[in-house]
């Protein structure tokens, strides 16, 4: 690969060991996938923050790079395994949230802001249309690829960070044009009406188009909620991070695609089904799976008016978001019912075993695949109607 | 039989393939405690990655998973070689930092869960298991 005189002044270690190893692993990427040249970047997404999934390994690999790195692009957080605030209430244990306060430190310590969301687009780190970017968080990465129209691979938190510590990523992959050409159409005969639509959507695209770059046609007009979902979904199972919606988000070039794919109602009927495995009685309901929008907790706010929840209700969002909401009134609204605004967190990466078995639900069908897998929960996938009712009632209503 | 592939990262190792279908998440698809494949319906759903080569098609899902596949590797449940079809960033990096033995490029119908396998640099030999 092709390097300028900073970048080899990078690697030579005269930047310190931090930037030499971030030069390293990008060199390593960069001659596995035959990139010719490192592509600078303005922005970068980091994910791995929660100590739950990182464990000592992680943290002190974190620590090491922390000693005399800095990075050289505006970088942002994913969600921590806690409300870093607020994580008393939150019943987590003091032992985890010492490390989870030095691993955020470590962050911080880099020069990364403390974001601890995946919808850094809703917070500010907001590229532009053809900008390259190196992002972890793959829901993430899906929404500023094909929503945004940047250019990210889905890097691995250690590879985003690398790319921060040297503001450059190699240019292989989603950064060329070639690889953004459209390789199947999805024809969507099925309406789509709800969140939970677009992520069982996003399923039958993540299981069947196995991980080429999707053309989809509907007629319906999604909304930045129902976008996220079907990002979130389409990696989740599978899928490439890069899709466009014809006549809506930036177009494809190339070609038309030669292959194509039917959607029905009975797709998202099958996806919904495999998805559901809750009980009758809902114990939870989780909401944000991504990090809800201010508009979200708007529509929210208004559905938990003068209600009394008889269920717990989780609804994690990003701090500044929760801060704008509260400024609006919003969180009083939403709390005064029992609901709960959470920031910094999210349901995938707290620790929850202590909720082993208990029936979650949820509008996201990302959050089904963490919800059931990774924690253990049983789930319901429905709308956002539904699960406000579930926790008035504490029954799931079909 | 001896096929090539494209060296992710380059060390030796040898142990029994197991073999899947589908792609996998290392993060929200297996179980860091145990090692063990959680995701439903996974074609290993219940197999432990502990001492295994891995043979799979490519990584999906979360971008945690390079983290994942580290701690896997550093607490002794993870795969010691990873033969994949087509390795994704996630994947390639997780396995640079972990130092675990990484190839791809590799036709994965000369495998079967139980062979023997032995990853040296982009070459990987396999023998048929006794099953």
């Amino acid at each position: 690969m092709k390097l300028t005189d900073e970048e080899k002044a990078l690697l030579d270690g005269s930047s310190g060991s931090a930037a030499r190893k971030a030069m390293q692993i990008l060199i390593a990427l960069g001659d596995i996938y035959g990139a010719r040249d490192l592509v600078p970047v303005r922005s970068v997404q980091v994910s791995g923050v929660s100590f739950h999934n990182l464990g000592e390994a992680g943290l002190a690999w974190l620590e090491d790079l922390s000693r005399d790195g800095q990075v050289r692009a505006l970088t942002t957080l994913n969600p921590a395994g806690m409300d870093l605030e607020n994580w008393e209430d939150q019943g987590i244990p003091a032992d985890f949230a010492e490390k989870q306060l030095r691993l955020v430190a470590a962050y911080t310590r880099l020069g990364i802001a403390r974001t601890c969301t995946c919808t850094p687009y809703l917070v500010g780190n907001l590229p532009g249309p053809g900008e390259h970017v190196a992002w972890a968080e793959s829901s993430a990465v899906a929404y500023a690829n094909s929503v945004l129209g940047a250019r990210s691979n889905r890097e691995g938190g250690p590879s985003a960070l690398a790319a921060a510590l040297a503001g450059r990523t190699p240019r292989y992959g989603l950064h060329l044009d070639e690889n953004r050409v459209a390789e199947l159409e999805v024809v969507i005969e099925a309406p789509l009406t709800s969140t939970p639509d677009w992520g069982c959507l996003g399923w039958v695209i993540g299981k069947r188009g196995q991980g080429r770059v999707a053309l989809l046609s509907t007629r319906a007009r999604p909304t930045v909620a129902e976008l996220k979902s079907l990002g979130a979904a389409v990696v989740t199972f599978g899928g490439s991070p890069l899709f466009y919606l014809e006549g809506l988000t930036p177009a494809a070039p190339g070609a038309r695609p030669r292959e194509s794919l039917q959607v029905t109602v009975r797709d998202l009927e099958e996806a919904r089904a495999f998805l559901s495995d809750g009980a009758p009685e809902v114990d939870m309901v989780a909401l944000g799976c991504p990090h809800a929008s201010l508009s979200e907790l708007v529509d929210l706010a208004e559905r938990l008016r003068d209600k009394t929840l008889k269920k717990e209700l989780w609804i994690c969002t990003a701090r500044p978001v929760a801060d704008a909401a509260r400024q609006l009134g919003l969180v009083d609204v939403i709390e005064r019912s029992g609901a709960r605004v959470v920031s910094d967190t999210c349901f995938a990466v707290t620790p929850l075993e202590a909720r082993r078995g208990k029936t979650v639900a949820t509008d996201s069908a990302k959050g089904c695949y963490y919800g059931s897998g990774h924690n253990r929960l049983r789930v319901h996938l429905g709308t956002v109607d539904q699960c406000v009712q579930a926790a008035v009632t504490g029954k799931w209503n079909p | 039989m001896r096929v090539t592939g494209r060296i992710i990262y380059d060390t030796e190792a040898s142990g029994p393939a197991l073999v899947s279908s589908a792609p996998l998440s290392f993060f929200g698809g297996v179980d860091l405690e145990r090692g063990v494949v959680s995701e439903k319906g996974h074609p290993l759903e219940g197999q432990c990655l502990r001492g295994q080569v891995l043979v799979f098609p490519r990584g999906t899902g979360s971008t945690v998973g390079s983290f994942a596949l580290l701690r896997l590797v550093r607490s002794n449940l993870g795969p010691i070689a990873l033969v994949m079809e087509s390795c994704d960033t996630t994947v390639a990096v997780g396995a640079i930092i972990a130092e675990v033995a990484c190839v791809d490029q590799i036709d994965l119908k000369a495998f079967k869960t139980g062979d023997r396998v032995t990853v040296r640099g982009a070459e990987v030999f396999v023998e048929p298991g006794s099953r």
